[in-house]
């Protein structure tokens, strides 16, 4: 094969998987000089986990690296570190900033590669007293902002900037590594979500930049959420769904919807699929949250409006990020909020768990191990605990409730059975809650919620981390518990599917706010569009 | 095969014991045998270990609330003293002679126990994460702080305060004629002239350990473990984390405060000014070396670890200065005592979050 037709990159039958969770399978794909790839997937899709594999991070290597190969210019590569990947003109530009906020742009964008000036201290003190070479680092700086063409001034401090231009330092900084004797010049830029922190206008630039950039022969990696920006600037659209790469299409002609319904999938298995009809609108309103804020860190809400019918199960989904798991939190009054909520006609006051759970309303956080359970402690204590503090279960009376002692008995009686209900798997009901699995440790989070026999009972991303079949099994008992005692449940999950499995609607979130309420029936590449922020039909 | 089953059985129980409680205890047990051959009493050992055992016994059973409710070791045990030692001296004050004294003693530290618990709370519910240097730093402070009080502060009865100037208070004060070995010599067994059990400071510790354990054990003592286990659990169960803290800190520092008093009363005096400086280290070390770490503990690691390390610090510098024939036993305490701190500090673990 003749080298000039080599693709610069190609990953042929990539696999990974994490202690035998397949989290890759068979993926392959070349990209081109100059040309601009556009990944697009869920939460949880295996973007992130492919370009970790393309730059030979530690930790790929350390659960037992990979299958498959990687070719650059039709060689085969191995990277054993970051490091290894940037010498052959592999760059990344992260979602976090890595800058340094008192330095200037320039001497960010060349910090640790600064052109030196050899003075009379280094003949005695040897390289280490070589003063930094100021012009030359201007010069190339100014170089390298200019091949992106944007307006970013080379000496202003970091932490003055906006943050588009923080984008824009850290795009500098992988362009102005050029050819030296130990590495090659940027050739390929990996951009993971640089816009997801730009205005309208910032990202427009960013987008011109990278043409730019793709004009003089560098090819781009870029990971989005924002379909439209896929559609406008890249060559070839890859999606991925569950570790596979489900299409790779020519950007040309495709729409939004189409990407939308490829990512969130339309051959799902529809046997696990429920077929009751809910007629949510003749049951009374049993929670209402009128403008509800909270600042929860990553997951801020901004102006919540949701109205919650007895009985239903109502599915609250969206992007990482977009405020959907603040719900919850700030309702339950782990987060600071504001607004107002209503239960059974009476207004909770935010900002205190004691009156939610006094309303008769139970949580079971996402963060299993840092506020769902009680690791050191015994399965009895976690399942009992909060049902004893707050509703009195579980306790003898002595000296006319004076004394209110821990009723063992009891406790053993009522945790044997959540065991057996939930098929937990321990060594006893003494077992301590660490030492389960995420699985089981997430069949203790229910058990705990059920235990204060809830009207209402919220569940935040109930089978993250957990293996298929405890999946199931978890939304199996959370429908169950729905119809057999009445429960309302909201259940808040970043899997469409599965939302879409269990509930009876589903309110779509994005940038904290409820974009829209769809019935689950509806099809799931309008739920993909509601996801990625595009407003259209939907009854609010 | 019999000897195989052996093997496993003592490989389990040391290791429910916990190794270095199996070496404590092997080591205090060779210095009982060796006691004898060197001179040294066994009896009279036995005796002042237990003595030892029941007089600093609260103050490591003061260390339990304040673990449980995830404050960490109390470094500011000298707090709790001081409200002892208040109450000591006003009981002294007030002069009413016999065993009635001690109660008052009791009764009068008790409110500023929980006033100082109470400010001494509320100032670690703000440093949360750093409480143990913080409570260092509050006991090391309140000691310099009643220097000054324990000089101004208008006593008048003769048996208390400086003989030539009339005011001010000695440093070490007589309980004699007061409240000395009420407990001490309250249903006390004579085994022999050597061995005396003081039964009644035994069960007075016995009485507190009852009344903390059944504690632990009701609604609001299973808030505290939970509270110290996870935090953010026990809040998201409806728990108000910073009252319960508050409760844990004022049960501790009251605990302090009896456990000077029954120290008081077998030691024969009121050790004011720089007396209570050092008091928390040992007490903190017993809790450790008992098998206690920093959010969990049990009666059980109290009542050990105070056992063994009385015991090591009592036993080594007689069966040593014994041996070697000349006076250092002060010396050997020291560096014994010492030495039981900086190893039992070394074994502080914290349990997984």
């Amino acid at each position: 094969m003749n080298e000039n037709d080599a693709p610069l990159l190609e990953m042929r039958h990539i696999s990974k998987d994490f202690f035998g969770n397949q989290v890759l399978s068979d993926i392959n794909f070349s990209l081109k000089k100059g040309e601009i790839l556009g990944l697009v997937g869920e939460n949880g899709a295996g973007k992130s986990t492919l370009m970790k594999i393309l730059f030979g991070m530690d930790e790929i290597h350390q659960t037992g690296g990979f299958g498959g190969e990687i070719l650059m210019n039709g060689q085969k590569v191995e990277f054993a570190s970051p490091i290894d990947a940037l010498a052959k003109g592999i760059g990344m530009v992260h979602q976090e900033f890595s800058l340094l906020p008192d330095f200037t742009a320039t001497e960010n964008i060349l910090l640790n590669r600064e052109p030196l000036k050899y003075t009379w201290l280094s003949e005695v003190f040897g390289e280490r007293m070589n003063t930094l070479d100021r012009a030359q680092m201007d010069d190339i700086s100014k170089r390298a902002i200019g091949r992106l063409n944007v307006p970013l001034d080379a000496d202003m401090l970091v932490s003055q900037m906006p943050v588009g231009h923080k984008q824009f330092t850290e795009i500098a900084r992988e362009l102005s590594k050029e050819a030296t004797a130990a590495t090659e010049g940027i050739k390929l830029l990996v951009l993971d979500e640089p816009t997801a922190v730009l205005s309208e206008q910032e990202a427009d630039s960013l987008l011109a930049a990278m043409r730019k950039l793709s004009d003089s022969g560098i090819a781009i990696i870029f990971i989005t959420h924002r379909l439209q920006e896929i559609i406008d600037v890249c060559n070839t659209i890859m999606v991925m769904r569950d570790g596979k790469i489900i299409k790779t299409v020519p950007a040309q002609g495709v729409v939004i919807t189409d990407i939308a319904r490829w990512m969130v999938g339309r051959d799902v298995n529809t046997s696990q699929r429920q077929t009751r009809t809910f007629d949510y609108e003749k049951s009374p309103v049993i929670l209402s949250i009128e403008n509800l804020w909270v600042n929860m860190p990553g997951e801020t809400v901004r102006d919540v409006s949701l109205e919650v019918h007895k009985g239903e199960i109502l599915g609250i989904g969206g992007m990482a990020g977009q405020g959907k798991l603040g719900i919850p939190n700030g309702a339950m009054g782990l987060f600071p909020a504001g607004g107002k909520v209503t239960f059974e006609g009476n207004q909770i006051d935010l900002n205190n768990p004691r009156n939610f759970l006094d309303a008769g309303m139970a949580f079971v956080s996402e963060d299993r191990r840092g506020v769902g359970l009680l690791l050191d402690e015994t399965l009895e204590w976690n399942i009992s605990f909060t049902a004893m503090q707050v509703q009195d279960k579980y306790l003898k009376k002595y000296l006319g409730g004076a004394i209110k002692w821990r009723d063992q008995e009891a406790i053993e009686k009522e945790t044997q059975a959540y065991v057996e209900q939930l098929e937990i798997r321990c060594t006893s009901t003494k077992q301590k809650a660490k030492e389960l699995s995420g699985g089981n440790q997430q069949k203790v989070c229910l058990a705990k919620a059920f235990a204060v026999s809830p009207k209402l009972l919220f569940v935040s991303e109930p089978t993250r981390g957990i293996d298929i079949g405890a999946k199931s099994l978890v939304l199996k008992a959370l429908r169950k518990y729905n119809e057999e005692s009445g429960t309302t449940i909201v259940m808040i999950s970043s899997e469409l599917e599965e939302l879409r499995a269990i509930c009876d609607r589903i309110a779509i979130i994005s940038d904290g706010k409820v974009f829209g309420i769809l019935p689950a029936s509806t099809d799931s590449a309008e739920f993909g569009l509601l996801m990625v922020g595009h407003k259209q039909g939907g009854s609010v | 095969m019999n000897f195989e089953k052996l093997k496993a059985s003592i490989q389990d129980m040391v290791r429910s014991f916990g190794l270095p409680r199996v070496i404590i205890a092997l080591f205090l047990l060779v210095l009982f045998i060796l006691a004898p051959f060197v001179g040294v009493n066994v009896g009279t050992s036995l005796s002042d270990t237990l003595n030892r055992f029941g007089m600093n016994a609260v103050m490591v059973l003061a260390m339990v609330p304040m673990i449980h409710s995830g404050c960490g070791l109390n470094f500011g045990l000298p707090l709790g003293i001081i409200a002892g030692l208040l109450g000591a001296t006003l009981s002294l004050q007030i002069n009413i002679p016999g065993p009635f004294s001690f109660v008052l003693a009791i009764l009068l530290a008790t409110p500023f126990a929980v006033i100082l618990g109470w400010g001494y709370g509320q100032l670690l519910n703000r440093v949360k994460g750093g409480e143990m240097m913080i409570a260092t730093y509050v006991g090391f402070s309140s000691v310099a702080f009643m220097c000054i009080m324990w000089l101004l502060l208008p006593f008048s009865n003769p048996t208390m305060v400086w003989g030539y100037s009339g005011s001010g208070l000695r440093t070490t004060i007589s309980v004699e004629g007061y409240y000395l070995h009420v407990l001490n010599n309250l249903l006390s067994i004579r085994l022999s002239d050597h061995l005396v059990i003081p039964t009644g400071m035994i069960l007075f510790f016995a009485l507190l350990a009852f009344i903390i354990w059944a504690f632990l054990h009701t609604k609001t003592g299973t808030a505290m473990t939970a509270v110290g286990s996870n935090p953010v659990f026990a809040r998201a169960s409806g728990i108000n984390v910073d009252r319960i803290r508050t409760l844990s800190v004022v049960m501790s520092t009251w605990l302090g405060a009896l456990g000077i008093l029954v120290y008081q009363q077998s030691f024969g005096f009121i050790q004011l000014y720089m007396g209570p400086f050092y008091m928390a280290l040992p007490a903190v070390s017993a809790i450790l070396i008992g098998g206690a770490s920093v959010n969990k503990a049990s009666i059980l690691n109290v009542v050990i670890g105070t056992f063994l390390f009385q015991g090591i610090v009592t036993m080594t510098p007689s069966v040593m200065n014994s041996m070697i024939h000349t006076d250092m036993s002060e010396v050997i305490r020291i560096v014994v005592s010492n030495g039981m701190i900086l190893y039992a500090l070394t074994r502080k673990t914290e349990a997984v979050r």
